[in-house]
């Protein structure tokens, strides 16, 4: 019927291994939000002179799967007056729209198995960088159905907070980013790195866009100082105020694996990705060979991305919660002109390099 | 006006300088402090498994005192249970029979004594009012049970341990005014 196989031509090869990554990555992401929920605790406590969890296991390790137990078996209540479908669709979406920005960070290096050239990117497409704004952008409509869906003027104004400050801080975000894009001429992620690995980490070439850009991805994860939308204390917890049992952990999840990831986009665009500093690649690939040095670029990544982690949280816990007409002066009135006038000196800056600095 | 200490900060409300608008340094400023306390001693410690020394004259749950000879101190005369603001003691008394002279010091005995600890106010005016020197507050505290019934301790689970039978026991749970500091109300 449809002249042999010519629809159905599978690379079956290259099928198993992108599923394998995509398991791997996925679960990863999950088992490390799961433990920044631990962490969040501990880093609060140790913060205020205190202990943290420690009752669950050796130093409370297993305290997230007791967490995660207990969510499972809390009862799930859907509100009466609630829209059903879009009450489910809401954490669905928080969940999904976090987890789908893993799909095109480098993790690594090209790997040799069984003579094929496996890359540890998921996807390397040419329009990385596109892709993950437009999944971040998306992942406003998770908060925004939730809240709408719980049919609660509690939830209501979490999401509407949510919705204006995550549009209002994606311009700057943006703006930071075009200037990074002129240096860098490319919008694949794995390019990036690789001038960047070649070349310096692009933090030092652009820092004022750096820390628009973190400002921004604190804004654009909910975290404290910008967590208006959840708002414990004043909005009862906002858009999740209806949820509960495991659909709530969904958007509690969400917000850690947004934290992960958020860390791993700011690695790879400013801190060189899976570059591992201060060694040659070249040397140490002729050493001990192209796979192991994978295998250590991850781990590099992983420690720097930690890092970014241990500072979202280490910012949560010093710096208390803006208040909404502060929010939106330093998203428009401050960080939309500082990142034109970056985005204006950068292009400035490349002009006068390709006129070989004459003026 | 005089401050009452010299801890009074005056607010600064002059307009801030370009440096304290940009909000950023005062971030850094913050960030170190929480850091710093990051790596502090912690405040708090770990209850169950450590417990803070107690001072001598803490006042926790009740014990009913045996002599050196095993033989119970309590007369059930009553000032305890008068003595006691949250009312909390009930006792019924009973006549020693001969041949029980092993169990009771005196003629008369406490045949039920029982004190509410969800009435108690751990006020020690029990122990202060004891002719016989038989009601003493410990450093055991917090008593937890599932039921309310459960907060009623009797006797049996007051008595301290026989010195026949277990003489570690009974010296370690032994209360006794020689232990405990002069000069704090407690000398008769």
């Amino acid at each position: 019927m449809f002249q042999g196989q010519v629809f159905l031509n599978v690379d079956w090869a290259l099928f198993t291994e992108k599923l394998i990554l995509i398991v791997v990555v996925v679960s990863v992401s999950l088992v490390v939000a799961m433990y920044s929920t631990y962490a969040e605790r501990k880093v609060a406590a140790f913060m205020q002179d205190r202990r943290g969890p420690n009752r669950a296991g050796p130093f409370g390790i297993l305290q997230p799967l007791a967490d995660g137990l207990k969510l499972f078996f809390k009862e799930e209540i859907v509100p009466t007056f609630s829209s059903r479908f879009l009450f489910i669709l809401g954490p669905i979406l928080a969940m999904l729209t976090a987890i789908m920005v893993s799909a095109v960070i480098p993790w690594g290096d090209n790997m040799h198995i069984l003579g094929r050239n496996v890359s540890l990117q998921i996807a390397d497409i040419n329009i990385g960088i596109l892709y993950i704004f437009g999944v971040v952008s998306l992942g406003v409509y998770g908060i925004m159905i939730g809240g709408w869906a719980s049919n609660n003027k509690f939830s209501l104004l979490g999401a509407m907070r949510a919705a204006s400050q995550i549009i209002s801080y994606e311009l700057a975000l943006g703006i930071a980013l075009i200037a990074l894009l002129m240096l860098t001429g490319t919008l694949s992620l794995k390019e990036m790195v690789g001038q960047q690995k070649d070349g310096t980490w692009y933090i030092f070439k652009q820092p004022l866009g750096f820390l628009i850009f973190l400002i921004c991805a604190f804004a654009e994860t909910n975290r404290t100082p910008f967590d208006l939308p959840e708002a414990e204390n004043e909005l009862m917890g906002g858009y999740h105020a209806e949820y509960s049992s495991m659909k709530l952990g969904f958007y509690l999840f969400s917000e850690y694996v947004n934290m992960f990831l958020s860390g791993a986009v700011m690695t790879t665009l400013y801190f060189g990705g899976y570059d591992i500093p201060f060694v040659n690649d070249a040397n140490l690939i002729h050493t001990i060979g192209t796979n192991w040095v994978a295998i250590i670029e991850g781990a590099v990544l992983f420690i720097k991305i930690s890092f970014f982690i241990f500072l979202f949280m280490w910012v949560r816990w010093t710096v208390p919660r803006f208040r909404y007409d502060q929010l939106m002066n330093l998203g428009w009135k401050i960080l939309l002109p500082l990142s034109l006038l970056n985005m204006l000196v950068t292009g400035a800056l490349i002009l006068l390099k390709q006129n070989h600095w004459h003026f | 006006m005089q401050a009452l200490t010299n801890r009074v900060k005056q607010v600064d409300r002059s307009k801030m300088s370009v440096w304290e608008r940009m909000y950023l340094p005062a971030v850094f400023k913050g960030m170190a402090i929480t850091l710093k306390h990051f790596f502090k001693k912690k405040a708090t410690i770990n209850y169950p498994e450590q417990v803070r020394p107690f001072s001598p004259v803490f006042r926790g749950v009740q014990i009913l005192n045996r002599d050196e000879e095993g033989r119970e101190n309590c007369t059930a005369c009553g000032l305890c249970a008068l003595a006691c603001p949250a009312e909390a003691i009930t006792m019924e008394c009973a006549e020693r029979k001969p041949g029980e002279e092993h169990l009771y010091r005196e003629e008369k005995y406490a045949a039920k004594y029982e004190i509410n600890m969800l009435r108690c106010i751990f006020c020690g005016l029990c122990e202060d009012a004891c002719p016989k020197d038989a009601v003493y507050l410990t450093e055991t505290f917090a008593p937890s049970n599932f039921h309310r019934k459960g907060f009623i301790y009797g006797k049996e689970d007051m008595l301290i341990p026989d010195p026949k039978t277990d003489p570690e026991g009974f010296a370690r749970a032994k209360g006794s005014r020689i232990t405990q500091p002069q000069g704090h109300g407690n000398e008769r």
